[in-house]
């Protein structure tokens, strides 16, 4: 058993953190409102006017974060590689050239069918 | 003597003998699938079909001569069906070859005539698919290797006939015979099931192979048991008594089918089946015995049933019955029978396809006419078709030199050997065949006309008349080819085993003597009542004898009695208990397993939340149940 | 910083049949991007059939130069003749669902334009269609091969993924009765990712007991490795969960109805064949070459897992009034029958190859006879598109006997009727179960079967002998393709069950080389 004990012990504080946190915040922070601050999203979307009952995303800016996150873990795979890149020669080269044209490929499919297009 | 191990064999003719089955299957498969695009050319590719089976048969004949004696059975394994139980395969060995070429040979004829005999029928393809059907069946059923290929084919042969027995549906009598024909079958084929089913019990195995092992072998093997089942799937269809009765309505098919399966080819499967049986039979006294008294009995059934018939179809649906009960009474005896037994087959589907074709040929010029009683000198307006009718029936009465005269003179003196009282009921037997066939031949062609008015009697088309012509040939001299120095029965041994010492053949035996004499009586008092005399236009009361003999021995009556009173009343029983007990049990289980059903699908709710939940629980109690389990 | 690192090995030659599928995948993708639409599905449908013929030919060929006796890819990938057993097999049941997904307008004009909205009017009216289809199923398909072969438990996650995202999408692409389709998108995907997380812990657990994600490492760790247990039990059954819940094992089935029901009838074609051949071949792999030390262990629970399957999937399947989700029962039910297998592949039962050449030969035989069962259920049409209701189909057999017949033929192939794939596939199966000692478990499956046969002869009986409806469904004149697939799956139907010998040798040749490690 001891050895679950930190992993428990871990749990517990995090589980503390982030209630404590939570918590804390109503009591100790300055309340000072604004327009921006009520809007749900920080990158400009306007979540008015909704239809009743909650109502739909739109669906654009769900599309650019998706594509945003494809390419930014091809990014987490080319820094390891480019880390150790005179270690990795040739195959790893041909290796990242092959995921980088296979990338692309994706890449070239939005763009052409216009998933780049804000309107 | 017992039969010579199987040699596996693949390639030459033999090796493709599966084309024998397959040809006339495809033919079937066209022209069924194909519709009505195949109308015109539907005869012609039937005929082709069995011809090119009897082709290969022909072939693979050959080559099998080409063989040592003993060497002459020739396995040819298709594939394995279920592993260690059942294999597809054939069995090319002296027996089965004989069969081969007497149904494709025949049954090419038969195509052929019926090209004639059935141009102005609209549904001539049909007729052409089911021949050909017929074809393809009977040949598994002769060639398979194992009893399950034999069932097949059985089963197979059986549909056709219903099939062809009712090819004239919207006549009732036809589609009543045709459902007759099927049941009475279905009584035979339940004691063949049962039988083949003791046969794995007892040896594990399905093949004839492992089977006359498995005898050789020896221990407890209820042998009777299985003969006496086999037996009576034989009976049912040989149309042996007691299940005879089914033979004489099945007349109500298109003559050409009359003349091939239910007279020439099928009606002798179950002399095949005993005879390619004999490892069983021979080993029991008592299946034997039975399959002596069977045979005995039912060839004087039928002769006595073929005097009072004025149907002349019918009159040779009872000599039908009557010659297999000679192959029956050959098959019964063993070795010493054997080779009789399926030499008087070969020549009785010589002569006897020969005559039915004759009656198709008479009724085709008149009208359809079947009743004797209605014809009358008819030998001067189709010549040929008489020449030919008559040699068929020299043959059947045992005229000296043609080909009854051989066969059944055999099997006679072998049953007298074998048994006296058997061997004088097989003569009076053949008495009495003379008696009738000559009332036929009489009624039918000689005497004055009797017609009805608006008959024009005329010779058939040459492409019904040459099928008669060839099939009166083979009449004539199969028997002492077949016969004469033991010829057939040394090229049967190796498939079938042969008595120590070889009969021979004695032109003046008593017994020879005594069947000639009665014969001749026969034809005598036929020709004092029917050819010299006048026939009377309708049927006299006649005594009570003859009543009997028109009602069939009153086969119907007793199949009543016997069968079908008590099968209604144990289907009533049945149903009663079916009601109250099983129903109620299978009722409730019903309603039980559709409650549940009913009660269980509200777990589908469609929301996706529970199914996630349910797919939580599970995994919970599945992490729980490997952890006790584990742990235990 | 010194040295360089040792690059891996490859055996291309052995990956070929997944890199021409996944390689035609991508020029898919490119064709989508720069062909212009007229033109798009006439260039994908000879691309995508010709890659998977292709891939037929690459396995075909590997199997005739000698089946590989060492994984490939570093130990990543076991080409070996169970693999290449299912590849083809794959490759066979995915080629002829193409041709289904081929046939005519089964998916939506635009996905994402909202039901019946004006978008969606003017994309149909413009006659557009997502062409996507067929990269997407390429995908699929190159993910399912690599499922079953894939020698480690990441790679096999990877692959689980692969297979499992395209699909999602495809579920959603049914041109009509769309919100149920989306719904079953939704469902799939959400339920599919909910599964995807046990198996991903279930991996990390087994790490952590082995040290190794590598199948065979496991398999050496197993009775190595003390004091772990717990790991090792969670694990495996964690594993286990994100398995059965891809065969659609009570009681992870829940989604299989919904899902059936609601995708495209040729995508549920494909993931009734495909995508469970392919589930098996997995679970086959990771309990015969990881766990196999483990029987005693696992056995038990699988016994009841399958009781369960073969339970649920046939008694639900009684009261079903819709023919695809009576045939997504009569799937579960079919995969608890070959649970029963699985259990006989067990070590208890001496780990014999028979139960897996059992396995692989009843899997064959249902992929095709489900394939054209779908097949059948694409063309029996009215004025909304495919008659799913069973009361639709009442009288069928009098209005177009050839196909109800061939539909009662693939019926009567379900119930296992002698003379059918069906019989020879339960009959293998059983009676390796019967050897493996699993005696019990086959007397459930038989009763099973018999409340199985129920619900089959039930819609015979309807179609043949209840009068039709006045305005009953037409049956559509099948294109080419779909009658070529009909064809197929009755020719395979009727071949497997006269003449099962060649692919029973075939099936017991590739069990005998076993699974590698």
């Amino acid at each position: 058993m001891e050895l679950y004990v930190p992993i428990l012990v871990l749990a517990v504080l995090a589980a503390g953190f982030a209630v404590f946190s939570v918590g804390i915040a109503p009591f100790t922070g300055p309340k000072r409102w604004n327009r921006a601050k009520l809007d749900a999203y920080e990158c400009g979307i306007e979540p008015t006017p909704q239809p009743v009952g909650g109502g739909r995303f739109p669906l654009k800016y769900m599309i650019t974060a998706m594509l945003f996150i494809v390419f930014d873990i091809e990014i987490i795979f080319l820094y390891p590689w480019a880390v150790a890149f005179d270690r990795l020669g040739v195959f790893g080269l041909v290796e990242m050239v092959l995921f980088i044209v296979t990338v692309l490929v994706a890449y070239a499919y939005v763009w052409r069918r216009r998933g780049l297009d804000w309107d | 003597m017992e039969p010579a191990e199987i040699i596996q064999h693949s390639g030459g003719v033999i090796g493709a003998s599966w084309l024998m089955i397959a040809l006339p299957l495809l033919g079937a498969a066209v022209l069924l699938l194909g519709g009505r695009k195949t109308d015109k050319f539907g005869h012609l590719l039937g005929v082709a079909m069995a011809v090119a089976s009897f082709v290969v048969a022909a072939l693979a004949f050959i080559q099998l001569l080409g063989f040592a004696p003993g060497e002459r059975r020739r396995g040819v394994e298709l594939y394995d069906l279920i592993p260690g139980i059942a294999k597809v395969g054939l069995l090319v060995d002296p027996l089965s070859i004989s069969f081969c070429l007497l149904i494709t040979f025949v049954g090419s004829l038969i195509h052929i005539y019926s090209i004639g005999y059935m141009a102005h029928d609209p549904a001539r393809r049909r007729f052409f698919a089911y021949l050909n059907l017929f074809v393809a069946a009977m040949l598994v059923l002769v060639l398979a290797d194992n009893y399950l290929g034999l069932y097949v084919g059985w089963e197979g042969v059986g549909l056709a006939s219903y099939l062809l027995i009712g090819f004239w549906q919207h006549k009732p009598t036809a589609a009543t015979a045709a459902k007759k024909a099927f049941i009475v079958n279905r009584v035979g084929d339940f004691g063949l099931s049962i039988g083949i089913f003791t046969i794995f019990a007892t040896f594990h195995s399905l093949s004839y192979q492992g089977v006359a092992e498995g005898m050789a072998k020896g221990g407890s093997i209820p042998a009777t048991a299985i003969g006496l089942l086999l037996l009576l799937g034989a009976c049912g269809k040989s149309a042996q008594l007691p299940l005879q009765s089914w033979l004489l309505d099945a007349m109500e098919g298109p003559t050409p089918v009359s003349a091939l399966i239910h007279a020439a080819t099928m009606v002798t499967a179950g002399v095949y089946l005993v005879v390619r049986s004999g490892p069983i039979f021979q080993a029991t006294d008592t299946a034997q015995l039975v399959v002596t008294i069977v045979g005995v009995a039912t060839l004087l059934a039928g002769a006595i049933i073929g005097t009072a018939k004025d149907d002349i179809k019918k009159a040779l649906a009872g000599s039908t019955m009557s010659q297999i009960g000679y192959m029956m009474l050959a098959a019964g005896i063993g070795p010493a029978g054997y080779a009789f037994a399926i030499a008087h087959l070969i020549t009785h589907g010589f002569f006897k396809a020969d005559m039915f074709l004759g009656a198709g040929s008479v009724m085709h010029g008149m009208n359809d006419e079947v009743n004797m009683r209605k014809y009358g000198g008819l030998r001067k307006v189709m010549p040929i078709t008489f020449v030919t009718f008559f040699i068929g029936y020299l043959a059947i009465i045992g005229f000296p030199l043609l080909s009854g005269y051989f066969t059944k003179d055999g099997i006679i003196e072998t049953a007298m050997e074998h048994n006296a009282i058997l061997g004088w009921l097989a003569v009076l037997g053949a008495g009495i065949t003379g008696f009738y066939m000559s009332r036929l031949v009489f009624m039918t062609f000689f005497g004055k006309k009797r017609w009805e008015a608006d008959a024009h009697p005329h010779e058939s088309p040459a492409v019904m008349t040459w099928p008669l012509i060839i099939l009166s040939i083979g009449a004539i001299v199969l028997g002492a080819f077949l016969i004469l120095g033991n010829r057939f029965m040394l090229f049967l041994s190796p498939a079938v085993g042969r008595p120590e010492e070889l009969p021979s053949f004695h032109p003046f035996s008593t017994t020879g003597l005594a069947t000639l004499a009665l014969v001749a009586v026969g034809v005598v008092f036929a020709w004092y009542r029917y050819g010299s005399a006048e026939v009377p236009g309708v049927a006299p009361r006649g005594s009570f004898l003859t009543a009997f003999a028109r009602r069939d021995l009153y086969g119907d009556a007793l199949n009543e009695a016997l069968l079908m009173r008590p099968g209604q009343w144990l289907t009533r029983l049945a149903v009663y208990f079916d009601n109250r007990g099983v129903d109620g049990l299978v009722n409730s289980l019903a309603a039980l397993i559709g409650g549940s059903s009913g009660r269980l699908r509200r777990i589908q709710t469609g929301y996706v939340r529970s199914y996630a939940l349910s797919i939580f629980v599970g995994a919970a109690v599945l992490v729980g149940a490997w952890f006790v389990v584990g742990n235990l | 910083m010194n040295g360089t690192i040792q690059a891996p090995t490859l055996e291309y030659a052995q990956l070929a049949p997944m890199l021409v599928v996944f390689g035609a995948a991508i020029v898919g993708v490119l064709v989508e991007a720069f062909a212009p639409r007229y033109l798009r599905s006439a260039i994908h449908v000879p691309i995508t059939l010709l890659s998977l013929a292709g891939a037929f030919a690459l396995t075909i060929w590997q199997v005739v130069k000698g089946v590989p006796t060492k994984p490939a890819a570093m130990g990543a990938v076991a080409v070996d003749g169970p693999s290449l057993f299912i590849w083809g097999t794959i490759l066979v049941l995915a080629f002829v669902s193409v041709l289904l997904i081929n046939d005519e307008d089964h998916f939506v004009a635009a996905a994402a334009a909202v039901p019946g909205s004006a978008e969606e009017e003017q994309a149909l009216h413009e006659g557009a269609g997502h062409t996507e289809v067929y990269p997407l199923a390429l995908f699929a398909v190159g993910g399912m091969l690599l499922f079953p072969a894939s020698n480690d438990l990441l790679v096999m996650f990877v692959a689980l993924e692969v297979m499992s995202l395209p699909l999602y999408l495809l579920c959603g692409l049914a041109r009509r009765r769309r919100l149920l389709s989306q719904e079953a998108a939704v469902k799939y995907f959400l339920l599919g990712a909910f599964s995807s997380a046990f198996f991903l812990y279930g991996t990390a657990l087994l790490y952590g007991y082995a040290g190794s994600i590598d199948l065979a490492k496991i398999s050496a760790a197993l009775g190595v490795v003390g004091g772990q247990e717990t790991l090792l039990y969670i694990g495996v059954a964690m594993l286990g969960v994100g398995l059965l819940f891809k065969i659609g094992a009570a009681p992870f089935q829940a989604w299989k109805p919904d899902v059936y029901q609601g995708a495209p009838t040729p995508i549920t074609a494909l993931m009734a064949s495909g995508t469970l051949v392919a589930a098996f071949g997995a679970l086959l792999r990771v309990f015969w070459v990881a766990l196999g030390g483990l029987d005693w262990n696992w056995s038990p629970v699988l016994w009841a897992v399958a009781i369960l399957t073969m339970v649920v999937g046939a008694i639900l399947a009684i009261t079903q009034t819709d023919i695809k989700r009576m045939l997504a029962y009569s799937s579960i039910a079919h995969g608890g029958f070959l649970l029963v297998g699985v259990v006989a592949t067990g070590a208890a039962a001496g780990q014999n190859s028979k139960a897996l050449s059992a396995i692989l030969f009843y899997l064959v035989a249902y992929g095709f006879t489900t394939v054209g069962a779908f097949a059948v259920v694409t063309m029996v049409r009215d004025a909304g598109g495919e008659a799913w209701h069973l009361s639709r189909w009442a009288g069928l057999g009098k209005r177009s006997p050839l196909l109800a017949g061939i539909f009662a033929f693939f019926l009567l192939a379900f119930a296992g009727i002698p003379l059918t794939s069906g019989f020879f596939g339960k009959y293998a199966v059983f009676q390796a179960a019967v050897a493996g000692g699993a005696t019990p478990l086959v007397i459930v499956g038989v009763v099973a079967s018999a409340v199985a046969a129920f619900f089959y002869v039930r819609v015979i009986v309807l179609m043949f002998f209840s009068d039709p409806a006045a305005d009953g469904p037409s049956v559509v004149l099948p294109s080419r393709g779909t009658a070529a697939v009909v064809g197929v799956a009755v020719l395979a139907t009727v071949f497997l069950g006269v003449f099962p010998q060649p692919v029973l040798h075939l099936a017991q040749n590739a069990a005998q080389s076993l699974f590698i490690r």
